[in-house]
């Protein structure tokens, strides 16, 4: 896998733009952030949402809460580096990131799909109820924390390269993905949900509330169309194929769905 | 080997009185009442009564009476029967001691320490019953100025949202889950009636309760149970929930037990798993984060609601206070460690935190000390009893305060403090629908108006006696208040003189 400098810092340059996962049709209008505070920025970002599906938003800088509570059949595509809270409370709508993302990607999300084309910040997919997230590169730490599954929702998000350590941690439903290597203190409080590994775990990161085993045929129903996914979102910016080792990876699942049944007295 | 365990109380049936119906039986869902054959008078598992007082009231005889556990302990203050008992408890299974409701250890209650003032000869007391008496409020954040087009009378600066109260008493965050949905629809009801809030907790607002979202708070907890857009623009205002006084620092459990499907639906997770409630908000580790999360509200919600934050009371309360200020919350909202809780373990409830009157006095003085106290609303909760502690409050410095166990008594609550085993006899804290169907919401909510009411006219009158005709007026108004049995320090951090100064 190696490390992210060198396919990031290409996707910075215009060039790696085409490299779109069939974004179509091209954005019907396009809003430039430059400098502006981000609730001007996203005051501009609705209006534009209310005239048209696609929007385009050129020279993004670190604006927060970009994509907040999008709702079904509307998208935005990013030029640049959206700030915290990308995507957060997004119900519906899609965020595709020509760049590198920050913290809290897809924050409380509820449904929709976030594509970043390079890497994120930490607690990504926090409290996820619904959607998919896909990362091409690495993520910071406590990825996926408190992701929870409800009824046909099931959050995904996937991770091409490294994550950091407190990945998981709460977990209580959806599926984590992760190309790279984990940290520390993985799936810390996990209670639910699965996260697939495609390298084993360091020595010493699980703790007891989990249970580590190989994949199997119903684990690859769910990890083989993800590792497609990502292979045609970005396999040909990054020059390489995933989703022929699907059966390679490991599986991380809680031990029990009531981690604290025991904890109490009264 | 022995077990320790002795009851609590000892259930005492008059067998003059007692004519066998088994009524007691049926209405005692801890079993604590054995029928017998024939007709004769049940027997008691006294280990098992937790004093509810359901038997005792609903006896038609009156033939029960629930007292204290007769045994002794050694008569040592250090070694009392209470520890003996709870090393005894952790000793056979190695478990956290959990508990349910407020901090009862006899800490100093300041309310029942500040006098209130009235008026004499120098200026007029108001009869409340034939003059104006204004008990509405409004929350939210107030710009330091307002700038005015005297000539077309219109506002320039644009007012951030606000909230009206008709009165300024709210319910406390209690969660669908915590408590049953009766509960929930009886306080919504009493709420719509009233002309205040009620406040859905961090469980998510069940559709049942989606006609009474304008008088809701819509909470988001560390957990995020239930949070989505809709959720969010459903209520009236939204509420950051960072501590409870009951739990200080620490997150919450709800047992997979108590995951019904109802309560899965609402919540939005699986029916049976725990619901866990993490310490932390993960994405918020400082005041700027805390300003980033009141700013992701804002924007999902597009600025048309307040954003509250809710701490509990603890050391350096004030300074935290002006943090949350300065990070966008418009409602702040402290929570003694008196309030209440369906669980908490017992250690956390009664040795964390601090006692809200001292909270709330430091808090508004701070903000008053750095000029930005006209700029937020300050809401107290935990352990106001009486329409005369809300009085206190708003003169120490609320703008409002939230009531929690006072309208559950109304609804039946006896205090028992059994809350988290979910067998709560009166139909409170229980996802049981035998249980549940025992707490009639029409009712119930017509009992918490009452109380509301009663309370309206009292602190009418309170106010009338000193001879102020609005809450606006008597908000921070601490001349209103006197100490008794109180310490020059005490004084100095309530802010108020001594009783005959």
């Amino acid at each position: 896998m190696g490390t992210v400098s060198a396919a990031s810092a290409a996707n910075k340059q215009e060039g790696a733009q085409s490299c779109s996962s069939g974004f179509a049709p091209a954005p019907a209008e396009r809003v430039t952030l430059g400098a502006l505070h981000f609730k001007e920025a996203n005051e501009q970002v609705r209006q534009a949402l209310d005239r048209v599906d696609d929007v385009a938003l050129e020279d993004v800088r670190a604006q927060r809460y970009l994509g907040c509570a999008l709702p079904a059949g509307k998208r935005l595509r990013i030029h640049g580096t959206p700030g915290n809270d990308l995507a957060c409370f997004m119900d519906g709508g899609t965020v595709e990131v020509l760049g590198n993302a920050q913290d809290q990607v897809g924050n409380t999300m509820n449904a929709g799909e976030v594509i970043v084309h390079g890497r994120c910040g930490d607690a990504a997919g926090y409290a996820m109820r619904g959607g998919r997230v896909f990362i091409r590169d690495g993520c910071g730490w406590r990825a996926g924390i408190h992701m929870k599954a409800y009824d046909a929702r099931q959050p995904v998000v996937v991770v091409g390269k490294d994550a950091g350590s407190f990945l998981g941690e709460y977990m209580a439903g959806g599926v984590f993905v992760v190309l790279g290597e984990t940290g520390d203190y993985l799936a810390r409080g996990m209670h639910g949900g699965v996260i697939y590994l495609k390298n084993p775990p360091r020595a010493g990161a699980l703790s007891d509330e989990v249970v580590l085993s190989r994949v199997d045929d119903a684990d690859l129903a769910v990890l083989a169309p993800l590792l497609a996914e990502y292979d045609r979102l970005f396999a040909a910016e990054l020059g390489y194929r995933v989703s022929a080792e699907a059966s390679e990876f490991f599986r991380v699942t809680p031990a029990s769905s009531r981690p604290y049944a025991s904890m109490y007295v009264r | 080997m022995i077990d320790f365990a002795l009851p609590r109380y000892q259930v005492r049936r008059d067998a003059e009185e007692c004519v066998g119906c088994g009524i007691c039986v049926r209405e005692c869902a801890n079993g604590v009442h054995v029928a017998r054959s024939g007709g004769t008078a049940p027997k008691a598992d006294h280990q098992k009564c937790v004093n509810c007082l359901r038997c005792v009231l609903t006896c038609p005889t009156r033939a029960l009476t629930i007292t204290r556990w007769p045994q002794v302990d050694g008569g040592s203050a250090v070694w009392t029967l209470e520890y003996l008992q709870d090393i005894a408890t952790q000793a056979t299974s190695g478990g956290v001691l959990l508990s349910s409701m407020g901090n009862p250890l006899p800490y100093p209650v300041y309310w029942d320490h500040l006098l209130l003032n009235a008026s004499q000869v120098t200026n007029p007391s108001i009869d409340p019953l034939r003059e104006p008496m204004e008990t509405r409020v409004f929350l939210g954040g107030r710009p330091v100025a307002l700038e005015i087009d005297e000539r077309a009378r219109t506002l320039r600066s644009p007012l951030p949202p606000q909230v009206k109260l008709d009165v300024p008493i709210m319910f406390s965050a209690m969660s669908f889950g915590s408590v049953s949905l009766n509960t929930q629809r009886a306080l919504a009801m009493a709420a719509c009636e009233l002309g205040t809030l009620f406040n859905v907790g961090e469980g998510g607002l069940h559709r049942d309760l989606e006609r009474y979202a304008d008088h809701a708070v819509v909470q988001v907890a560390s957990g995020r149970f239930g949070v989505d857009p809709r959720y969010l623009n459903a209520g009236a205002m939204v509420e950051i929930k960072i501590g409870q006084g009951a739990k200080p620092g620490i997150g919450g459990h709800l047992p997979g037990e108590k995951i019904t499907a109802e309560v899965s639906r609402t919540r939005m997770i699986p029916e049976g798993a725990d619901a866990i409630s993490p310490a932390p908000h993960h994405d918020i580790y400082s005041i700027e984060d805390l300003r980033q999360l009141v700013f992701s509200l804002k924007e999902a919600t597009r600025y048309e609601k307040p954003v509250a934050v809710k701490i509990a009371a603890v050391h350096n309360a004030a300074a935290i206070a002006s943090g949350m200020a300065r990070a966008g919350a418009e409602v702040i909202v402290v929570d003694g460690f008196r309030g209440g809780t369906g669980a908490a373990p017992k250690r956390i409830r009664d040795n964390v935190g601090v006692p809200v009157e001292l909270a709330l006095a430091a808090i508004d003085q701070r903000l008053r000390d750095e000029g930005i106290r006209s700029t937020v609303s300050v809401v107290a909760s935990g352990s106001i009893r009486s329409s005369a502690d809300v009085v206190r409050a708003i003169a120490l410095g609320a703008d409002a305060v939230s009531c929690g166990s006072a309208p559950l008594i109304a609804l039946g609550c006896h205090q028992c403090g059994d809350c988290a085993r979910g067998r709560c006899n009166w139909g409170i804290a229980t996802q049981r629908p035998e249980l549940i169907e025992r707490l009639d919401p029409d009712e119930g909510a017509e009992r918490v108006v009452n109380l509301v009411r009663a309370w309206t006219h009292e602190i009418q009158e309170m106010m009338g006696g000193m001879g102020i005709n609005a809450v606006d007026s008597l908000r921070g108004n601490r001349l209103m208040l006197r100490g008794v049995g109180l310490t020059d320090r005490e004084l100095d951090i309530l802010g108020v003189k001594h009783a005959g100064e």
